[in-house]
């Protein structure tokens, strides 16, 4: 190590200010971007399952729907949404 | 071939001789802009030579990034560049010339009105002379390095910012290499070393510069 | 090789070849990187002219290289998904454009902020922060251009060619600056260009190159495989990873 103690590590010999603020913003510029990234993921795997489910749900409302379930209101409107 | 190719150029020509009113908006926008500084900074003599060629030439960039948007503009509207694509004349030929008019048209003007600008910016004649060497060498490699652009950006329908933001990086060392030339000039120093590089991107350009437009081309054309 | 390279063209294959890399970079990447930051930040001697201010080069210098390998990177993608048609090289370098622009922003950033103590002003128009600064609006421009597209397979191609004509451009546009630069101002700057470094300097800064690659390259392998994704939403592979991914 470099510095005598833990304080004259954070000071930087005077340059505190201009080290730290370089290493703090380029930090945060890196961990944002691998946030981003990941996040991204999340946001199109939770759109392609939202459209499976969709899928799944216009299937089943028109079996249900050719098996003769006119009377049933909310079922109806989930098949013209088809 | 080559009758197809004069044939084009006439029509590019004729086009721009009835649309006058529309090529002279750029040079008003040269104009005007090259007055602002003037009048932004103050009339004194010698700063207005001072920074003279830079607003020169920082403002004919810009007028010609203003007019460059038509040059396929129309033809891709009215789908005539869709049938230059089809027909055996070899597309970067096409395009070449279709640019050479473009430049002949709107460019040129600007460089009839540079006197008049040399005259407002207090610019000495060795300078004059050497601004306008940098234009004529240097206005060409706008036309085709912005063509590329103009290319890629034909499919959209807002491209007239983008075009800029596109092209304005691309054409920095232009903008060096000719306000030093003529910064040289005022100096009484030589500038051929300037023109011969500028001379050479103008080259590379016209070498390179028509295979990648027909490109972008058929990449908007899809 | 190209039998061997050939099979990853195919998106599903890439995506898999990502999923099978991507915890070897994450891990490899936060341990280099991390050994050399601290090592430049605590256990690198201090430069004797500089004092400590010098340890911003630890992140300054990787980022100015990495920013202008980025770009390079981004243009053979190009090239070679123009000239192959290969749809995952523009996916690729669709990937690289956002993490080159972030690492050119963090040179520039960090190149101002070293330049106060030691220039006394935030900016001054040096060649190397000038070149930086066309780099980052050629990234700009290529990353708009791309946006503009509603088809993103054409957008890809327009974003392709305007990143070839840039890293055409790119050493033209370097030499004028630096040029330009020892045209108007002398060399009042150059006093700290490359004294030889020392070699317990040298270490700590290439072990933060590699760390900062590493670091972007795994980020750019979870965007590519984002980018697949996102283009493929609807092919069966897709579904069925999701389905398993929901499984689990």
């Amino acid at each position: 190590m470099q510095f005598d103690n833990l304080s004259a590590f954070f000071d930087m010999g005077g340059y505190a200010f201009y080290v730290w603020l370089s290493f703090g913003v380029s930090l945060l510029a890196l961990a944002l971007l691998a946030v981003d990234a990941v996040q991204q993921k999340r946001v199109l795997f939770e759109a392609v399952k939202k459209e499976q489910a969709r899928k799944v749900r216009i299937k089943a409302a028109q079996a249900s729907a050719k098996s003769n379930t006119r009377n049933d209101p909310q079922k109806e409107e989930v098949s013209s949404e088809s | 071939m080559s009758a197809s190719l004069t044939a084009i150029l006439r029509r590019d020509l004729a086009l721009a001789y009835r649309q006058r009113s529309e090529l002279m908006q750029p040079m008003m926008f040269f104009i005007l802009v090259i007055s602002l500084f003037p009048l932004g900074i103050g009339p004194n003599p010698e700063i207005l030579q001072k920074v003279g060629p830079g607003v020169i030439w920082v403002a004919a960039i810009l007028s010609s990034l203003l007019g460059m948007e038509r040059l396929f503009k129309d033809d891709y509207n009215d789908g005539s560049l869709e049938q230059v694509m089809l027909s055996s004349t070899p597309l970067p030929m096409v395009v070449l010339v279709k640019v050479f008019a473009h430049w002949l048209t709107s460019i040129v003007p600007l460089l009839l009105l540079s006197p008049l600008l040399a005259l407002f910016l207090n610019l000495t004649q060795e300078m004059y002379w050497a601004l306008l060497l940098t234009l004529l060498l240097g206005t060409p490699l706008l036309s085709l390095v912005g063509a590329i652009a103009v290319g890629l950006t034909l499919s959209l329908n807002r491209g007239g910012v983008l075009l800029a933001l596109l092209l304005l990086p691309v054409f920095i060392p232009l903008l060096i290499f000719a306000t030093a030339a003529v910064e040289a000039a005022s100096l009484q120093l030589p500038y051929n070393a300037q023109l011969a590089i500028i001379g050479a991107m103008l080259l590379i350009s016209l070498a390179m510069a028509p295979f990648a437009i027909a490109y972008a081309l058929r990449v908007s054309q899809n | 090789m190209w039998k061997w390279l050939h099979p990853y063209a195919k998106t599903q294959n890439a995506y898999q070849l990502c999923e099978r890399l991507l915890p070897w970079f994450v891990t490899s990447a936060l341990i280099s990187f991390v050994i050399g930051i601290v090592w430049g930040l605590a256990f690198a001697p201090a430069d004797y002219q500089q004092g400590d201010s010098f340890r911003i080069i630890y992140i300054h210098v990787p980022s100015a290289i990495l920013s202008m390998g980025a770009y390079s990177a981004m243009a053979i993608a190009a090239f070679v998904g123009l000239v192959w048609q290969v749809r995952t090289a523009f996916m690729a370098m669709v990937a690289l454009a956002p993490i080159g622009a972030v690492v050119t922003f963090i040179a520039l950033f960090t190149g101002a902020a070293w330049g106060k103590p030691m220039w006394g002003t935030w900016w001054v128009w040096d060649a190397r922060l000038t070149s930086e600064l066309i780099l980052l609006f050629l990234y700009l421009g290529v990353i708009s251009l791309y946006a503009s597209f509603e088809d993103k397979h054409q957008a890809g191609k327009a974003a392709g060619v305007m990143a070839i004509v840039g890293v055409v451009n790119l050493p033209i546009i370097h030499f004028s600056v630096e040029w330009w630069n020892t045209l108007h101002q002398g060399a009042s700057i150059t006093k700290f260009d490359k004294p030889s470094v020392a070699p317990d300097m040298l270490w700590p800064l290439l072990i933060s190159i590699l760390g900062l690659a590493l670091v972007m390259a795994a980020i750019f392998i979870r965007r590519l495989q984002n980018e697949i994704v996102r283009r493929e939403l609807n092919r069966p592979w897709v579904q069925e990873l999701v389905s398993a991914a929901k499984e689990k």
